[in-house]
Order: structure tokens, then sequence, then C-alpha cells
């Protein structure tokens, strides 16, 4: 069994990473050339991870599913980044966002990465700058910045609704410079199938040509998976299609531990759902809650008039609308972090105010902001959102309120990491969203996309030397082992297995029956019954998987539904290990919220002395229960205290 | 600054974007002169005798067919090569013009293809029967006018309502080319933006539908002189 | 809404390929165009047939993956949009929808709907980046940058890098994604640096991948999600000819 090494340093939390630096080794430039290293996933952690390894002159690979690395997820991250910067001149510090980072992950986070990350944030936004990301200005010339919920300052900066977009195509710009050096070498359209271990250490990993359909091996001295969250177990949600929790599941059954995966974020502003034929669902940025009041009617009555479409929104009085937020939370109102927003949404809709036919979605309202501001000012704010919100609702926000509800959106839990970002594989490293280090049991508002840049540009870079320190005497990787026979052998049995079930049901059809139970058992509210009610039912349908799915065509081919099917039979797994965690977690924290664990106002309760570490889950075989390892949360520069963001 | 001006796709609209704007002051150029045969033809005789096979016309119709060659050849290869680009035999089932994108824009080769067989039939016309006929050394064209008369050369062609109808037709795709020519070559050599495009599309619109009506002002005139309309003595030559 | 969709269906690189014609039933208004796909999809799954294949990922308009060429339109008959915000309120119940892939012999179809678009990369590998190394920057506040020209420049960078301009222009000319980068870093004091090496080099790669010429149509913009201008490409022309002409 491995055991947990965080490999946290030693010393007062503002001066680790800074020590650490100094304490781990380094490789000569000579030696960097003969090492090689894969990065799978290109988005904003994978892009500024690969693009750094690849000027530091290590032999780096790149993997992405998508045809070009700019597609990655990363690209729809509207709001903005984080950074301490204080230009606003507002009191922010490295610590207060620390700290604001640790509260808003309702204290189940590991203090020395989040400082680290703080730390770093000023440089990532330098970093950007100097690549030609065209950040919001002032009419000074300096730069723009906002407020995100969980923050009292303004601390993010942003690009119009396009933040994600502009640093990872900033990100893919310094990729793109080292593809065309040749350091880097980029493979769109390949699926990372299975990592291969060679004497214990990451050394491989096994890919499926997306267009060809070929099994192929690589080989390397170390490898990192930037592949995202796993979201997408809800089958609703608003990661991408493709987005997916493989390669980190694969990693896991390989031996790379788990951690806290009933993390799950609930995001508190999407367009709600309108039918069963829906595939995804939309985020309208965070940021509109800086201007945005969110609000359901006071009144039962106009709820049903509202529901049957006899009255408009607008036409609703002032005094009779709840602004909920503001009522509940005076100090931060509107702009409270997204868990607190997302379960007072279910709170008024499971009280009956809920207003769309469905009766699951509340207003979001620009009225008072446009009447303060004008038309023109939202306009140049939040254009491209509103036209977006146009586009999928027919409802022009201008005039009307935006009907809004919470959808998964982002995972906290990861892949477990320690302070050098490397799982309880040796040699195999996470970072961004698979890893679970940085936020807890909630991410604030634009700490993702400050999370992905730092690991990938500045955190990385640093940790990844000191392994591979160790394998300048290693030969490069051959790939005609056993150990690759071995793992092609297993990925093309499980491929044959697939297509000879030939069952009735599409992929599809399985995986919103997942959806369906996540949702429902493992979503924004849990309960005990709900989750073991949830891990039976997740056995049942992982077994209809297996015995009635039906995958069209071959694999020599380009083939949606192969890819598909592999990254469901994933899933059913992992939605199991959710339900297993939360179950296990007997307490409500940040976007885990068990309804026995409340505070008599609603809020989550949590249990600091049981529950204060990182639930680490390991892989004990198949058809075994995975172990459970607790790494216990140290608080030392931060005093634990209950969430208020009342006053 | 190597060979840009024949490989770079750019290099070569800039070359498309030069010569058109030479044959545009060129246009310019001819329609005042055309429209001198309207207020007199004398006048215009004078300018016909002045310029005759001398050195420097001679030299000007020479660079001027260069522009011309220069700015069809650039054209046929450019078409060529945007055709295969577009995939060649492989297009589109469905196609149709976005509302906001100029009819004249997507035709500018079928246009220029329709300018040039007008351009050679008018070159027969009348370039054959002056400066040619000069240029063998001969003193009087197949009409039996002076090679210098090119007021009667005007009034024997367009007392032909044909001959009028050809010409006029001919005006009409000139005009659709230069209404997109004009402006797109100040994009073509990067003088434009998103102020600018508005002005100079309007600036396009007016200066071709200036140049074409004065083309247009003496083909009628002349053909409605050769039926007797006498402008109630307003022009009365 | 009922619609007869006609498809473009190719197994591979290699082969012809021609449209087939399908039905799909009861389809909610209110879907997205991709969602329709979806349905029409799961239908053939369940009679066993082989599902279409068509590019897409983030379904909200960013990621730039879809790629398809419906009623003669390139992401549809809709302004500002892809093809995944294209919604069957736009058509009639028994409309007959003809969808095709991307066509430019630079964006080779892979399968049925999907295309090869690894030209777009190639463009920008060859010149599309300030030449930075991670860390040694300046403070990002330390040039101010008018509000004008940074405003300017996002318009350009909100490029997704669909095709669309490609594939909708008669000459399956890259000019108004080449011009988008080019202009959005020329904009920036940052990218100003090594502007004439850019131009040149994103030009001459553009050239090579058998991209056409720009006839200024307009055709692009029009199509364009995001509503790139064409006086970028304006800019693009001024930027690579002034690196010419100084040669």
């Amino acid at each position: 069994m491995a055991t947990l090494d965080s490999k946290i340093p030693q010393g007062p939390v503002e001066s680790k990473w800074s020590k650490h630096k100094a304490d781990i080794k380094v490789v000569s430039p000579a030696n960097k050339r003969k090492l090689d290293i894969i990065v799978i996933g290109t988005g904003l952690g994978g892009a500024s991870a690969a693009a750094s390894l690849g000027e530091l002159g290590y032999n780096v690979k790149i993997f992405c599913i998508s045809d070009s690395p700019r597609r990655a997820h990363s690209i729809a991250a509207q709001g903005g980044i984080n950074a301490a910067k204080n230009y606003q001149n507002d009191n922010d510090s490295v610590y207060r966002l620390f700290y604001d980072t640790i509260k808003g992950g309702d204290y189940r986070a590991r203090e020395a990465n989040v400082y680290r990350l703080a730390e770093v944030s000023n440089n990532i936004i330098d970093q950007c700058v100097a690549q030609g990301v065209p950040f919001a200005r002032d009419y000074g010339g300096l730069l723009d910045n906002r407020s995100f919920g969980g923050a009292q300052v303004s601390r993010t900066f942003y690009a119009r609704g396009q933040t994600g977009q502009q640093l990872l195509l900033g990100a893919y710009a310094a990729l793109n410079r080292q593809i065309a050096a040749g350091s880097v070498k980029s493979f769109p359209r390949h699926e990372i199938l299975d990592i291969v271990l060679v004497d214990g250490k990451a050394r491989g990993v096994i890919a499926r040509d997306l267009v060809t359909g070929e099994i192929k091996r690589f080989g390397a001295h170390a490898v990192v998976m930037a592949t995202g969250g796993y979201g997408n177990v809800f089958f609703l949600s608003t990661n991408a299609m493709n987005s997916n929790g493989s390669a980190a599941w694969r990693a896991f059954k390989k031996g790379a531990m788990f951690a806290n995966p009933c993390f799950t974020q609930i995001h508190p502003t999407c367009i709600p759902v309108h039918g069963t034929q829906q595939s995804k669902l939309t985020l309208m940025s965070e940021s509109l809650r800086n201007d945005g009041r969110i609000w359901v009617p006071k009144n039962k009555k106009d709820v049903e008039l509202l529901r049957a479409n006899l009255i408009k929104p607008s036409e609703i009085a002032e005094e009779d609308r709840d602004y909920y937020l503001e009522r509940r939370y005076p100090a931060f109102g509107n702009l409270v972090p997204r868990d607190v927003a997302s379960r007072a949404a279910k709170e008024r809709c499971d009280a009956g105010f809920g207003v769309n036919e469905t009766g699951l979605a509340v207003f979001l309202d620009f009225k008072t902001a446009i009447e303060r501001l004008g038309a023109d000012v939202i306009r140049a704010r939040y254009g491209n959102l509103f036209q977006m919100y146009e586009k999928i609702t027919d409802v022009n926000p201008y005039e009307e309120p935006m009907m809004i509800y919470p959808a998964v959106h982002y995972t906290m839990g990861g892949t477990w990491v320690d302070y050098n970002l490397m799982t309880t594989i040796p040699g195999l490293y996470a970072i961004g969203e698979a890893n679970f280090s940085d936020h807890g049991a909630n991410r604030l508002g634009a700490s993702a996309l400050m999370q992905g840049l730092a690991d990938g540009y500045f955190v990385l870079p640093y940790t990844i030397g000191d392994y591979l320190s160790h394998e300048i005497q290693s030969p490069k990787v051959k790939t005609d082992t056993p150990e690759f026979d071995e793992a092609e052998k297993a990925i093309k049995d499980k491929i044959e297995r697939l297509f000879a079930i030939k069952g009735k049901q599409s992929v599809d059809d399985i995986h919103k029956k997942l959806g369906h139970i996540m949702w429902e058992y493992v979503g924004m509210a849990r309960t005990k019954e709900s989750l073991e009610k949830a891990i039976s039912e997740i056995k049942a349908v992982r077994e209809e998987f297996w015995k009635d799915v039906r995958v069209t065509g071959t694999n020599n081919e380009f083939n949606q539904e192969l890819e598909k099917a592999l990254r469901v039979a994933d899933f059913l797994e992992l939605g199991e290990l959710m339900a297993k965690d939360a179950l296990n977690r007997n307490e409500s924290c940040g976007g885990h919220f068990r309804e026995e664990y409340q505070t008599p106002e609603g809020e989550a309760l949590r249990d600091d002395e049981n529950y204060s570490y990182v639930a680490v889950w390991e892989y004990e075989g198949e058809g075994k229960e995975p172990q459970l390892h607790k790494e216990p949360l140290k608080f030392e520069a931060i005093k634990v205290a209950q969430r208020n963001y009342k006053d | 600054m190597g060979n840009f001006l024949t490989s770079s796709s750019i290099g070569k609209k800039f070359v498309m974007s030069i010569s058109g704007c030479f044959l545009l002051l060129f246009l310019i150029f001819h329609m005042v002169m055309n429209a001198t045969a309207v207020i007199s033809p004398e006048a215009y005789n004078v300018i016909c005798a002045f310029l005759g096979a001398n050195w420097y016309a001679v030299a000007g119709t020479a660079v001027l067919a260069l522009g011309v060659l220069v700015h069809f050849l650039y054209a046929l290869i450019l078409t060529f090569q945007n055709w295969k680009a577009r995939g060649g035999v492989k297009r589109y089932a469905v196609t149709k013009k976005e509302d906001s994108v100029s009819w004249s824009s997507k035709n500018m080769f079928v246009l220029g293809c329709i300018i040039v067989v007008g351009l050679i039939v008018h070159l027969y016309n009348f370039w054959y029967n002056m400066m040619f006929v000069e240029l063998v050394g001969q003193h009087q064209n197949a009409m039996g006018f002076a090679p210098t008369d090119g007021a009667s050369l005007i009034m024997y062609h367009f007392a032909s309502i044909v001959w009028v109808i050809v010409y006029l037709v001919w005006f009409v795709a000139i005009w659709f080319h230069l209404t997109h020519g004009m402006w797109s070559m100040m994009q073509t050599v990067g003088w434009n933006n998103k102020i600018w495009l508005k002005r100079l599309k309007v600036i396009a619109n007016v200066l071709s539908t200036l140049i074409m009506l004065g083309f247009a002002v003496t083909v009628i005139v002349y053909y409605l002189k050769s039926v007797g309309f006498d402008f109630f003595g307003l022009i009365s030559w | 809404m009922n619609l007869t969709l006609k498809i473009w269906r190719q197994k591979d690189a290699k082969s012809k390929g021609g449209f087939e014609t399908f039905k799909v039933e009861d389809v909610s208004p209110d879907t997205s165009f991709l969602e329709m796909l979806d349905i029409l999809n799961n239908d053939l799954i369940h009679e066993g047939k082989e599902p279409i294949v068509f590019d897409h990922d983030c379904r909200e308009g960013i990621c730039g993956m879809c790629s398809l060429h419906i009623n003669g339109f390139a992401h549809g008959p809709d302004t500002e949009i892809t093809t995944c915000q294209l919604h069957m309120r736009k058509f009639k119940d028994g409309d007959t929808i003809t969808i095709e892939p991307w066509r430019s012999s630079a964006f080779p179809v892979i399968k049925d709907l999907a295309v090869d678009r690894s030209a777009f990369d190639k463009i920008l590998q060859a010149g599309g980046f300030v030449s930075v190394n991670t860390g040694g920057v300046p403070d990002a506040n330390s040039i101010p940058i008018p509000k004008k020209d940074a405003d300017e420049s996002m318009d350009a960078a909100a490029c997704i890098g669909c095709g669309a301009c490609v594939a909708t222009c008669k000459n399956g000319s890259a000019m108004l994604f080449v011009a988008a980068r080019v202009s959005s870093l020329a904009k920036l004091p940052q990218g100003k640096v090594e502007g004439a090496r850019r131009a040149k080099a994103m030009v001459a790669k553009m050239d090579e991948l058998g991209f056409g010429s720009c006839t200024n149509t307009q055709a692009c913009e029009s199509q364009c999600p995001k509503l790139i201008s064409i006086s970028h490409i304006a800019r693009l022309n001024r930027e690579f000819l002034k690196a010419k002409f100084r040669d």
C-alpha cells in the first residue's frame, strides 16, 4: 500500500515556497535535452506547462482530444482571473487572496498550496500581458478589475466575457512557439487510454488516434495529466461535450489515488434546462452578479401567473420581489460564493417560488443596473453574455430578467497530489482542475484560471525538475516492453468487449441514466439514504451498460460512439466513488451539502473535529472496495471558523 | 523586397490594386476627354490631333496596354488559384449570397471578362481607326475620316442604336466593377478601417457613377444629335 | 417539428462521399441544431446504423469546434453564432435542411461532416505569438496601453478559429483568420516588436497551405460568429506590405 506524504515544506506559510524552491534540485540544460515529458491535455494547465517545459529544453509531447489545442474547455471560462495585485488600492494582498480562497473552500484545502497559488498569482498577470493578452483597461491605459463572489475586493482581471479564451490563446501561442521550435510535438485528436508504469514509475501512455483508430504507444520520463474535471459524470453540466475523467480514472486504477471525489461545484448562474432533448448546460458568467440582482416573487400568486405566462417578470412590482441573497447575506449580497448562491436558489425553488414552467429557475435582473448606469455601460460590460443568452432563450435580457438555475460546473476533487503536484505514482503529475489541491470544498470564481496557469507556468516547471534530476541517467523509454504490451492488450480487449455487446441502448441513453442518478442523489443536496440509493443504482446501470450498450462502427475509423463509450464506462465507476466519498463525509462543507448536517439557518455545518481531512481513495482491484486514506489538514496561518457572508 | 509581388497572395493583390488604380486614373482622363466632345467636337479633335500617334501617346498606350494585361493576367491567375483553394470541383451543393455582400464583389472576374470583350470591340471601333491608322502611315480610315477626326468617328458609331445599347451595357458592367474595385483597392493596400470603409464605399459609388455617367452622356448626346434632337439649342454644334 | 435532412456522408478522407436523406420527428423548437443531430444519431444507433460524425465540443459558441454548412450558410441561417448556438426555432416545421462539411482544399474532410483544420494551427505556429519565455517579464502595469487599442486588440482576439471565414469565402481565403491574430498583436506594444516578421511568416504559411486570396467580398465578416471586421484585413495588408517594402 502506498503511503501519503504531502511533502509540505517546513516553516511559516509565507516562506514555504521560496524555501522549497531553494531546496529542490534542478536539471542542467544538457540533461534536459535528454529527458522526455508527456503532457495530456491542452487547457490552461497543459498548454502553459508544455510551453514552459519546452522553453526549458525538455522534449515534450502534448496530446489533446480536439482538433486543435486551442479548443480545450478552459476556453469557455468567461469572467476572469484573480490576482493579488492590489492595483485598486482596496487593501488586497497575497494573504487576503490566500485567506479568501481557504475560506471560500470552506477550510478543506491545503494551506501551503493555496498560499503558493496566491503568491504566484501576480506573476501570471505579468506573464499574460507580456504574451499580448488584451485584458480590459481603463482610460489611463492601466489594467481594470472587477469583483467576484466570495471577495470584498476587486482583484479579478478580465477580457470582456472571454477571459478564459484570451488566457488560453496566450498559453496556446506560447505552445505554438515551442512547437515551431521543435521542443514540443503536438498530437491533436489523440485520446489517452492508459498510463503505463515501469518499475512503479509512470513511463508512458497508450493513446488512440481518434481519426484512424490506431492504438499507439508513447514513452517518457514523466507524465503530466492536465485533463480537467469530471463534471460530465452528471451528463448535463457546463463542461464541454468531450470533457471526461478517463485519464485520471485510468491513473487511479494504476495506483494514483483520488482525493475528495464528492466535491463538485454547482454553479448558480446557468441557463435552466429546457427539456429532455438537452445535451448540455450553458453558464452565464458569475461576473453578471456584479450588476445583476437575483430574486424570485414574494407571492405565490405571482409565481403561478409567471408559470402560466400570464404576466411578464418586469411587471412585478419592486415591493413584491424577494431579493433573497441580499436579504440573507447583507454583507456580500449577490456576490456570495457559488455554493451558497446555488443552495439559496434551490431553497427558494423547493419552497415553491421557482419561476419558469418547470419551477426550477430564479431571476437575474439588470433593471437596477440599467437604470443606474444606462444600457450602454451594461452592454459594454456584458454584451456578449447578453447576446448569448438571447440566442439560446429568445428573451432579451435588457428588457426582461434572465432566468437562471444552478448546474454542475467544476470538480474541486481530483487526483491526489503532493506539494510538488506529483500523484502517488512516481513521475505522474496532475495539474489544474485535474488535481484536488487548491479549492477545498468550493472554488471561488476566477480562481480556476489562476490555478491552471499557476501550476503550468510557475509550479510544475520547478517541481518536475526535482524528480527528473534523478532520471538523467535513464535512457529513452522503450515502448516495446512487456509493460506496454500488456497495457495495449488490455485496451484492445476492452474495446473489443464494447463492440461485442451489441445491445439496444446508445451510450447517451445510459449516460443520461447515470446523470439522472448523480443529479438527484449526489447533487446539490445529499443524504445518507440518497447516497446509498445512488451507489446501488449506479451499480445496476453499470451492469446494464456492459450488457446492453450498442457501440456502432469499428475501432479502425473515426468513431465518436466508441470514444463516448470508453468515457462513460469510466464515469460509471467514478460516479460510484463520488457517492461513496459523499457518504463517508458526514458533514456539510462548501459544495458538499448533506441535509443531515446544517445550521438552523440552513447553512453548511462542518465537522472540523472528525472531517478536517482530505479523503484520499486508493484502488484495490476489480470488484473490491477502494481503501480510504486521510490526509489531515493543518491550519497554521488561518484560524478555522464557520464561514460567514452575512456581516 | 524579393518576388512577393508574384509569389505571395497579398503581393499579387497589391499588383491588382495598383494596376486597377492606374486603369481608373486612365478612365477618368478618358471620360473628361470624351466629355469635351459633348461641348465641342472641334476641341475634342484638337486633343485627338495632339495625341495622334506621337511618341508620348504611343508610349502611354503601350503602358496602358501593359496595365490592362497585368490586371487581367493576375485576375486569371488569382481566380484560378482561388477556385482551387475553395475545393476545386468539390463544391457546396447549396450556397447563398449573404445579405451584406455586394453582388459585384462576388462577380469581379465575370465583370472583368465582359469589360475585356467590350474593350476589344471598342479598340476595333476607335483605336484601330485612329492611332493604328496613323501608325501604319495612312491618312484615312475605312470610314473615310482622317485618323485625328475622333468626333466624326463618334458620330458615325453612335448614330446606331445597337452600338448605343452595347456601349451602355458595357458601361454598366464597368460601373459594377468600379463600385467594388475602387474601395477594394484601398483595402488591399491597407488604407482602410472601420470608419473609412463606409466612406470609401460612398466615394467609390459616387465616383464610378460620375465616370460612367460622363461616358454615357457622350454616347447619348451623339445618338440624339444623330436623330436630329438639338437639345433646345443648348448644344449648338 | 418534423424535418427532412440532406446530410453529406463520407466514410473517410479518401472516399468520394455523397448526400443521404434522413427524417427527424418531434423536435422542439427550443433545441439547438446540434441537439437535433443528437436526436437523429440516437435514432440511427437504435436502428443499428452508423451515426453521423460531426465536430462539436463546448456547445456554447467559444471553442470553435463545430463546423457545419447549413442551407448554404456557414454555421447556418443566423448571424453572430456558431452552429451550436443555432436553434431550431430558426426553421419551420416540414423544412428540408441541407448539411455539408466546410469546403476548402486546405480543410480536407475526415469523415462525414468533420474536417481537418490543422492548417490553422500551422499558420499560428509560423508566427502567431509574442516571443517571450515564462518568467522574467515586466510588471503588467509597466506599459500603459490606450483603452482604444486594447479594445481593438480584443475585437480581433475574439476569433475562435472555427474556419467559417474560409468556409464561406468564395476563394477559400483565410485572410480574416490570419488578420485577426496579426491585428490583435499589432495593436499592442508587446506584439509590435516582432510585427513585421509575424505578418510575413503567417502570410507565407497561409499561402503555402493552399488558402485562396482575399477579394474583399466581406462574406467572411458576415458569417463570422464573433463579427470580426475586415478592417483587420486592411491592417494585415498594411503590416505585410510595410514589412516587405522595408526589406
